[in-house]
């Protein structure tokens, strides 16, 4: 490597991905029986020796004996009852294994299929699910179970294993080899000590055979090694070690739209193993991939989906040939090996197009190029004409059949006048048509009928078949070869149009769909038109849900539709959970009639990754969506995500300008009513002063009072108003308490006249941040308090303070006290204290302003009761962060 | 000490609400004041040039005009004294109002004593400011702007240069508020940012060095969120002018 320091960051991830996630152990055997099990109870019971908290998931003892001794002494999660089809089987409770949260589990057979109805269709999807949850796992696999080594143990077995592991799951597990001698194992196997299911036994004994036994046991011992391999690689890279390893292999695998291209894939993961060299699956797209059936798109689709379980990146390449698009691709990714497939092609073929193999050798000479035979038996060749199946319609054979005795009609009247030769053109007519308008097989046909009217009727000797000048033989051929090239020129236009014809249909999808969605107005007509649009384009039922607090809440559907089965919600909680699709068609939750697929927002740092899933099914219950229409619904989803925003958006701007315009309302109604009542009561305040100057009287000093408790409410009105909506506008300063309550006293002399206040504060109490009037309000409100239910004559204590954290100032008066348990509520709007006989006057707001004041300014507030002397005790505190800390007295004096 | 030619100080009252100039008119003319009232901000600066008053009184909260701009055209087309009045929590805008000029401010609702104390303060700061005084007392402490000996109860105190120019900033303007921006701007000239809480912390010790009780103080005075005053104290004229 040119940077030996440079951490692969792929491979740190990985290893930073494995962090808190549960480790994997897989105890790897080449066949059944030897041993697998048994070594796995034995590490665990180790494990649960040592003080792990270790638990059976599910392991199948088969009757051995010694196996059951040893799972008898481990704690086994009972297994999950699933119906199916008559026969209850039993699975593993994994809901029960995730809510145990044991730190160990040991979960036998990873490439068990799980039935119909459960959570997962894979029992290593389960495990990887545990795994995720922060559980170890111990499991076991036989290696025929491995995905890329599934060809070959098949081609040399004779048994093909349906149930696979991908490995990438063995490839993040520690792989332990469970060893056995193949004669060992055949003796257990004598001894009728292995299990083999009895309608299998047959074909098991051709598997048992020695050299497959000697066979597997290598090529297990060969992927546990690699496994080590890998691991130590991934250190290595993560931890940019310098070291050797195989530098720069790329491997490209090209991929056909046909079934064989996943033997293909395999062969190449083998290779990019034994290389340990990154490979990726490419697609070249040209323009025959665009005509393809629905089924190669489906094998297409699936071989792409192999290649990245199997670890690979995935490409599709558009590019105007094969040869092109592979030569551009490799050059770019700095391939070093090409792996194709010889395609089957007819000599016919290649020789017209040269073979995509012998043009690949050509022109990339320093690429090594491994071509793999094709294989496919059982898959009718693609035919070169686009029309309904390769032999057309009878019909068709009757028209070019009509027109080539229409001509020989008119040959026979012409016949007289023109030459002989001349006649052969006439033919050219029904051949050309047919080939253009019906397909080569067609056009063949009318060459050949041409022909043979051409010679019956008219080539000397008429009337018989032979042909006596050898001159007329070429006439035949060039109706033949007539036939052919317009056929092949017709089908390529043919299949161009209705290429066109395809994407057109497609593109006028999506432009329909975003035109429906745009027309929408709400969320809720958007989420119709979704439901509606992706229904009749796909002709399925659909329903759109979204995110709640209970689970997915049903928000449209088409047809409608207003309950789903416990099955569906979990399947559409999973999408939402997990941004996969669940359901019917997916890997997840497969029991579910629908196919859920999320709807995630295209915005990024919106708080929300899904905002809802799409629903899928079809009246017969089958499946709802064809593997080659993915790519459109994933791009109808797209659009359909970014008209949610669009809508979400709007919808967030009309409710800030609403609140604008709402908050402008208030503050204009409150400075109005404010204004309006203040300046009427500064009059009579000033008034009634002025008047007792002059005539001093009681009358007067009453009307003086009472208009300055008008104003006190007034002013607790308003800012109560201001309390209540919300987001008081701060203007915080540095504050000295000493200031802040000498404040507060001196204007709520009145109301505690009577009463001796005492100021007992720390003298170097630090200073605080805080908005000061909001403070003044809270502090003449407390003081307020304090001096309307004590009793004349009793002191009113304000004590600040010093906590190791925070700053407390409470005024403290000897009055009644809250009544016991109403501490909380006294804080509440319109609540007046009824400690005591008599009702204070009093808006019962102030203190409901001094909460909502503290709070906005980030201060605690609370009540209590004091006994020693009784009364009531409130407290302001003000947390760490709002203290300042003590100013370096050099820069202040 | 200047003496206005009528004998008595006119005081030119500037308030949209008529009652409010009526009931201002009265407390005045009690305390034997001569008024002048305008409604508006034109009729107000009509009446500035041609009354010339001694004070004005002047209400933020105009129809015609942001009382905020009415300041600066005020102190520049006369030499009138000028508190404004304005509601109750126009905190900034009572500092604003200051920083451009304003010497005095008083809230809503206010009471007479309040206003005719506020009037006094603004008379005497105006009649003093071009020959200034040469010491001031507040309560027990008497500050020498001559010798800058401060003493209270006849005792020397002895204050840092940074307490001593905070004093003096008060001191100069007795009875008067003082913004924070005024005394730090003096305080620390070269500070391009100024921050409160040394001046907070100032005033804290130097009310540690004159007041009798710091927890209550009652010489230097706290005006909510805009400034210091210092107070004249109980005993009316207790700042006076030392020959």
């Amino acid at each position: 490597m040119n940077e030996p320091d440079r951490r692969d960051p792929e491979a740190f991830l990985r290893q930073a991905a494995q962090e808190g996630r549960g480790r994997l152990k897989i105890f790897l055997g080449a066949a059944p029986g030897v041993g697998k099990t048994y070594e796995m109870l034995t590490d665990g019971m180790q494990r649960l020796k040592s003080g792990i908290d270790v638990v059976v998931g599910v392991v199948e003892t088969h009757g051995r004996r010694e196996t059951e001794a040893l799972l008898a002494g481990h704690e086994v999660i009972p297994r999950r009852e699933v119906e199916h089809q008559g026969h209850r089987l039993a699975e593993m409770d994994i809901d029960a294994i995730l809510a145990r949260q044991p730190q160990l589990v040991l979960v036998d057979e990873l490439a068990h299929t799980n039935a119909r109805g459960s959570r997962h269709p894979k029992r290593y999807q389960d495990v990887e699910e545990l795994l995720d949850a922060g559980i170890d796992v111990y499991s076991t696999v036989n290696i025929q179970h491995v995905e890329s080594l599934n060809d070959i143990v098949a081609s040399f077995t004779r048994v093909r294993v349906r149930e696979t592991v991908p490995d990438s799951i063995l490839e993040m597990a520690e792989i332990q080899v469970v060893d056995l001698p193949p004669g060992e194992l055949i003796e257990r196997l004598k001894e009728g000590k292995v299990y083999i299911p009895a309608e299998a036994s047959r074909a098991l004994n051709h598997f048992f055979s020695r050299s497959n036994l000697t066979a597997l046991r290598e090529m297990a011992l060969r992927r546990a090694a690699q496994a080590v391999d890998a691991q130590m690689l991934d250190y290595v890279r993560a931890h940019a070690l310098a070291g050797s390893f195989a530098a720069g292999e790329r491997i490209v695998v090209a991929i056909s739209e046909l079934p064989s291209a996943q033997g293909l894939v395999r062969a190449a993961k083998r290779l990019a193993d034994a290389l340990k060299a990154p490979w990726t699956a490419v697609h070249i797209e040209t323009r025959r991939s665009l005509a393809f059936t629905a089924e190669e798109r489906a094998h297409l689709a699936d071989t792409m989906a192999l290649a990245s379980r199997l670890g690979a990146t995935t490409a599709t390449i558009p590019a105007p040939g094969v040869v092109e698009g592979l030569r551009q691709y490799a050059t770019d990714a700095r391939a070093t090996q090409i792996v194709i497939g010889k395609a089957a092609r007819s000599w016919w073929f290649e020789l017209r197009h040269g073979s995509v193999v012998d043009r690949l050798v050509r022109d990339m000479g320093d690429v090594a190029i491994h071509v793999l035979p094709g294989d496919d038996r059982g898959h009718p060749r693609r035919a070169a004409s686009a029309t309904a199946g390769p032999w057309g319609k009878p019909s068709d054979y009757l028209w070019s059949t009509l027109m080539i005795a229409l001509m020989t009609a008119i040959g026979k009247l012409l016949v007289q006048t023109i030459a002989l030769g001349n006649i052969a053109l006439l033919y050219l007519v029904p051949v050309m048509f047919a080939a253009a308008s019906f397909g080569l097989r067609a056009g063949l046909f009318a060459g050949l009928l041409s022909s043979l009217a051409y010679n019956f009727f008219f080539l000397p000797p008429t009337g018989t078949l032979t042909v006596a000048n050898p001159e007329n033989v070429i006439s035949i051929l060039v109706l033949l070869g007539v036939a052919i090239v317009t056929s092949q020129f017709a089908a390529r236009v043919r299949a161009q149009a209705d290429l066109a014809h395809g994407s057109a249909r497609q593109n006028a999808a999506l432009a329909g769909f975003s035109r429906q969605l745009t027309a929408a107005a709400s969320q809720d007509e958007l989420m119709q038109a979704i439901c509606g649009e992706v229904g009749r384009l796909f002709d399925v039922r659909t329903v759109l849900l979204v995110p709640s607090p209970d689970g997915p809440q049903l928000r449209a559907a088409v047809p409608p539709e207003d309950r789903l089965e416990q099955i569906e919600k979990a399947a559409a909680q999973w999408a939402m959970d997990n941004e996969q699709p669940a359901g019917r068609g997916s890997s997840t939750l497969t029991a579910s009639d629908w196919l859920f697929h999320p709807l995630r927002t295209t915005q990024t740092g919106r708080g929300r990754g899904v905002l809802g899933v799409l629903g899928l099914a079809r009246e017969d219950a089958g499946e709802p969506l064809r593997s080659d229409q993915v790519p459109l619904l994933m791009s109808l989803l797209d659009q359909a995500s970014i008209a949610f925003d669009r809508m979400a958006l709007e919808e967030e701007m009309l409710d800030a300008r609403q609140i604008r315009e709402r908050d402008r309302l208030r503050s204009a109604l409150l400075s109005s009513v404010g204004h309006d009542l203040r300046t009427p009561l500064t009059t009579i305040i000033s008034a009634v002063h002025e008047l007792k100057q002059q005539h001093p009287s009681e009358l007067a000093d009453t009307v003086e009072a009472e208009a300055q408790r008008l104003t006190r409410f007034v002013a607790n009105l308003l800012d109560m108003a201001r309390v209540e909506a919300g987001a008081l506008p701060l203007k915080v300063e540095p504050i000295d308490l000493f200031d802040a309550v000498a404040g507060a006293v001196h204007d709520t002399r009145q109301s505690l006249a009577g009463h001796e206040v005492r100021v007992d504060i720390l003298p170097d109490i630090p200073l605080v941040r805080v908005d000061p009037t909001l403070l003044h309000h809270i502090l003449i409100n407390l003081l307020d308090n304090a001096g309307r239910y004590a009793e004349p004559g009793t002191p009113v204590v304000i004590s600040g303070q010093r906590l190791p954290d925070a700053i407390t100032l409470s005024v403290i008066d000897e009055g009644p006290g809250i009544p016991p348990g109403s501490e909380a509520r006294v804080f509440d709007t319109f609540t007046r204290m009824e400690g005591s006989d008599r009702v204070k006057h009093g808006t019962g707001l102030g203190l409901a302003i001094v909460k909502g004041f503290a709070e906005a300014m980030g201060l605690g507030v609370s009540a209590a009761n004091q006994t020693d002397p009784a009364g009531a005790c409130f407290t302001l505190t003000f947390p760490q962060m709002l203290i300042l800390a003590p100013l370096p007295d050099e820069d202040v004096t | 000490m200047t003496t206005p030619s009528s004998g008595r100080h006119k005081v030119l009252i500037i308030d949209d609400e008529p009652q409010i100039r009526r009931l201002i008119h009265a407390a005045l003319t009690r305390a034997d004041y001569a008024t002048v009232e305008a409604a508006d901000a034109r009729e107000a600066l009509e009446k500035l040039r041609e009354e010339r008053p001694d004070i004005s009184l002047l209400d933020l909260g105009l129809p015609d005009r942001d009382g905020l701009e009415l300041v600066p055209l005020i102190k520049q087309h006369s030499d009138t004294g000028l508190i404004v009045i304005s509601a109750r929590d126009a905190t900034e805008q009572k500092v604003a109002a200051l920083d451009l000029g304003a010497d005095d401010y008083l809230t809503k609702p206010f009471d007479t004593d309040e206003l005719l104390a506020r009037v006094r303060v603004a008379l005497r700061n105006r009649m003093t400011k071009d020959g200034g005084m040469s010491a001031v007392r507040a309560g027990d402490v008497t500050i020498d702007l001559m010798t800058r000996i401060v003493t209270k109860a006849g005792k020397e105190v002895h204050l840092t240069p940074k307490e001593y120019g905070v004093l003096v900033q008060l001191a100069k303007y007795p009875g008067r508020v003082i913004t924070h921006q005024q005394i730090m701007a003096k305080v620390w000239p070269n500070e391009h940012e100024h921050h409160v809480e040394y001046l907070r912390v100032l005033v804290r010790t130097l009310r540690q060095k004159l007041e009798d009780d710091p927890q209550r103080p009652r010489i230097i005075a706290n005006e909510l969120g805009i400034g210091y005053r210092l107070k004249e104290g109980d005993g009316g004229e207790t700042v006076s002018r030392l020959a």
